[in-house]
């Protein structure tokens, strides 16, 4: 008798195992400077090419801007939190402020292929691999 | 005056519910303001990659319920390479301490954060009592 996961349940028990395991992985080991860690930062590997998946919830479009050179992309910006006067506070979790932080990725981008999609709070970065830096199939003559 | 304030990332704090899922997946607490208005109550959480109809808002019995539903179908045919952060569905309740008008909750999702105004009844909006 085949045992039957309540899919999709048991897909999102997966992947969170599967990022579970890649946290602090060493591949980009001393390779993100920045002024402080935020945003943090979720980089998947898709076919030949980079995706780079940032939670930065309730940021203007205009507060943000993206730098790319070489292998290294820089995300800065800006996250406000507005709060009316005159309102009582009852809790204050969500944290405001300026952030800078620089990813160097340990392969070589195709700085013109750099797309950046900004929905729903995620910002995903999709960073091609530059043409050189694919692997090559070697013929055996 | 500084005006520059460093942020710093926030730990995601999982949801420890008095009773257990069936399924093993985790579940993560939003990050919330809530603040009071004389006319309502407003609740700001941080939703991070939920869409608009994944969002479930109900008052039952006095408790708000915030559940929003990751889609992450997205995350199919991705490697991870090196994470911060993990993913998941999020779910937080809140007991309020005023009376609500039901009928009157107004919730709007933008940029993952949905904001949520809840009107208070009659009865319980503060009164200035004339002293004759």
């Amino acid at each position: 008798m085949v045992t039957a996961f309540a899919d999709p349940f048991d897909a999102l028990f997966n992947l969170q195992r599967a990022l579970e395991a890649r946290l602090a992985s060493d591949w980009l080991q001393d390779l993100t400077t920045s002024r402080g860690p935020f945003p943090p930062i979720n980089v998947f590997q898709q076919g030949e090419d980079i995706l780079a998946i940032i939670e930065l919830p309730g940021i203007d479009k205009n507060d943000l801007q993206i730098q790319a050179k070489e292998n290294t992309i820089r995300i800065s910006g800006r996250k406000a939190v507005d709060l009316p006067e005159g309102v009582s506070v009852h809790r204050r979790e969500r944290v405001w402020g300026e952030f800078d932080r620089t990813l160097s990725l340990p392969v070589q981008l195709d700085p013109d292929g750099i797309k950046a999609e900004y929905r729903d709070g995620v910002l995903a970065l999709f960073l091609p691999r530059a043409e050189s830096d694919k692997p090559r199939m070697i013929a055996i003559k | 005056m500084a005006s520059k304030q460093e942020l710093q990332v926030q730990q995601k704090r999982e949801l420890e519910k008095k009773e257990e899922t069936t399924i093993p997946a985790r579940i993560f607490l939003p990050t919330v303001d809530i603040y009071e208005t004389e006319e309502a109550l407003r609740v700001i959480l941080e939703i991070p990659g939920v869409e608009k109809n994944n969002v479930d808002v109900r008052v039952e019995d006095g408790v708000l319920y915030v559940d929003g539903r990751l889609d992450f179908s997205k995350y199919q045919n991705l490697q991870p390479l090196y994470t911060e952060y993990n993913v998941g569905h999020y779910s937080r309740s809140f007991r309020l301490s005023s009376k609500i008008d039901q009928s009157k909750i107004g919730a709007e999702l933008r940029d993952g954060v949905l904001s949520l105004t809840l009107a208070k009844l009659e009865e319980a909006k503060p009164r200035t009592i004339q002293v004759k």
